[in-house]
């Protein structure tokens, strides 16, 4: 019997479950006795799973980069309306077109999307960045990659329920944490992927860390990416970890595509360098 | 009627240090985060939040001073990224990115090789951009170099949340039309007298204060 479907006219009662339906909560997927990133991961192209860049836009064909599937910037009109609009500029200052092609080196073959939520100017990157995420939420995208974040806490309720809604609507949030001393959002949220840096040259390493809230760690430094005019420069920081951790999850949901974010994190705690993951 | 705060403000203001003070911790932030990497140089922008703009405040070890004071839009470039993300960020061989180069060359006159920019934070404030180039010495590894830069620049965010605390003040001082420039120099005056002096300053304040209160 099939699982019931979102959708689908035999939908769950939400809140309780009948004997009689239990047999209707199946889980679709079969787990080996013990979850390994051959069973994890091996072999995917990240094909068939979408990824969106939520950043500073992503330069269009650039080399290391190549198809972007859409493109758009969310942007705050005068009257405080959020715009949301085919982008034409591409990236205004690298470091989307950074994010994306740590993506695509890592998963070849996942659907990139951008959407530019900076360049407007900093006074309207707060609702900027709300509007951008909630855009991609509704969506419906696998993995929204987040190098960023807002000290505003009169952002951070919003941004908690859009984060729950993506949690709970099969969108996978990743975050940048950072080691600022001053709160920041959404990476402290448990809903969402918080990501730091590692140290080690392997795009495929990363460690879950047992004391969050940042909850693992991904290649953050001296990383070799695509910048503007088709180069490429070497940089280190979290923001760079994060989009490790984006297509790692483009990996295993190219390959296993029923998984909740819930029995995602599930499988990158199994397959973690520092748990069950190390070659 | 004047609003309270004003009068507060101005009264503030008179005991605030100077702006060359502010100029003073400016200059000090940039030197010690260049001398703290042993870099070649290092710079500091600020918000104007009323202009949307990045203000280039400071610099050390930079050839040219003269750019100190240009602005550019606020969501452009690294340290706009930095500012608006919160995030910090090292780059490597930046000079083979002509368009990057040309922003910072544009912003302060120089184009380094490499830098690390870290956001000045404070409570839930973004106040403006540190930035630190070309750093020969790598004593430590990126993940301490990034450690440490963010420390120093929550130190610096501090102090210069009050440098704009003041600035704010003067501003509202100006916005009053100049009439309360004469409750800010009184406070100015009797903040530097000591000893005696001070003394018949204070009696003579009580005294107008009975004054004018009789009216």
């Amino acid at each position: 019997m099939e699982a019931a479907s979102h959708n689908g006219e035999e939908e769950l009662p939400a809140w309780s479950l009948p004997r009689d339906a239990v047999d209707r909560i199946a889980i679709p997927l079969e787990w080996p006795d013990r979850v390994n990133r051959e069973w994890a991961l091996g072999g995917s192209t990240g094909k068939g799973a979408t990824v969106c860049i939520i950043d500073s836009g992503v330069e269009p064909n650039h080399p290391l980069v190549g198809d972007v599937d859409g493109a758009v910037a969310v942007t705050v009109a005068e009257d405080g309306e959020l715009v949301v609009e085919k982008d034409e500029e591409g990236d205004l200052c690298g470091h989307g077109t950074a994010c994306a092609g740590i993506v695509r080196a890592l998963a070849p073959e996942c659907s990139l999307f951008s959407v530019r939520v900076l360049g407007a100017g900093f006074t309207g990157s707060g609702p900027a960045l709300l509007g951008g995420l909630k855009w991609a939420v509704e969506q419906g995208f696998d993995v929204v990659n987040m190098s960023l974040s807002t000290t505003k806490r009169q952002f951070a309720e919003t941004l908690h329920e859009i984060a729950d809604r993506a949690y709970f609507g099969k969108t996978m949030l990743v975050a940048s944490a950072h080691n600022l001393p001053v709160e920041s959002y959404p990476w402290r949220f448990a809903s969402v992927i918080s990501v730091g840096s590692h140290e080690s040259p392997e795009g495929l390493d990363f460690f879950y860390n047992p004391t969050p809230p940042v909850e693992f760690f991904a290649r953050g430094v001296n990383v070799d990416v695509a910048w503007l005019g088709g180069g490429q420069i070497r940089v280190s920081g979290n923001s760079f970890a994060t989009p490790h951790i984006s297509a790692i999850c483009a990996l295993i949901l190219s390959k296993h595509p029923e998984l909740t974010p819930f029995q995602l994190k599930s499988v990158l705690y199994l397959v973690a360098t520092n748990v069950g993951g190390a070659p | 009627m004047t609003d309270p705060d004003q009068l507060r403000a101005a009264t503030a203001v008179g005991v605030l240090a100077s702006e060359e003070a502010h100029l003073a911790l400016l200059s000090s932030i940039v030197d010690v985060a260049r001398a703290i990497f042993g870099a070649r140089a290092s710079s500091i922008f600020l918000l104007d939040e009323d202009t949307d703009e990045l203000v280039f405040e400071a610099a050390s070890g930079l050839g040219s001073a003269e750019l100190v004071g240009s602005r550019f839009p606020s969501g452009t470039g690294i340290a706009g990224w930095v500012l608006a993300t919160r995030q910090p960020l090292v780059l490597e061989d930046v000079s083979k990115d002509p368009r990057f180069a040309r922003d910072l060359a544009e912003a302060t006159g120089y184009v380094p090789r490499a830098l690390m920019a870290v956001p000045l934070l404070h409570e839930e404030r973004a106040l403006g951009v540190l930035e630190v180039l070309d750093r020969p010495d790598r004593a430590r590894s990126p993940l301490e170099e990034m450690d440490l830069l963010g420390l120093f620049a929550g130190q610096a965010a501090i102090a210069l949340d009050l440098l704009l605390a003041a600035r704010r003040a003067r501003a509202v001082l100006a916005g009053s039309g100049g009439e309360l420039m004469a409750v800010a120099r009184v406070a100015e005056a009797l903040d530097g007298l000591e000893g005696e002096a001070r003394g018949a300053g204070l009696r003579l304040l009580e005294a107008l204060d009975e004054v004018l209160r009789k009216n």
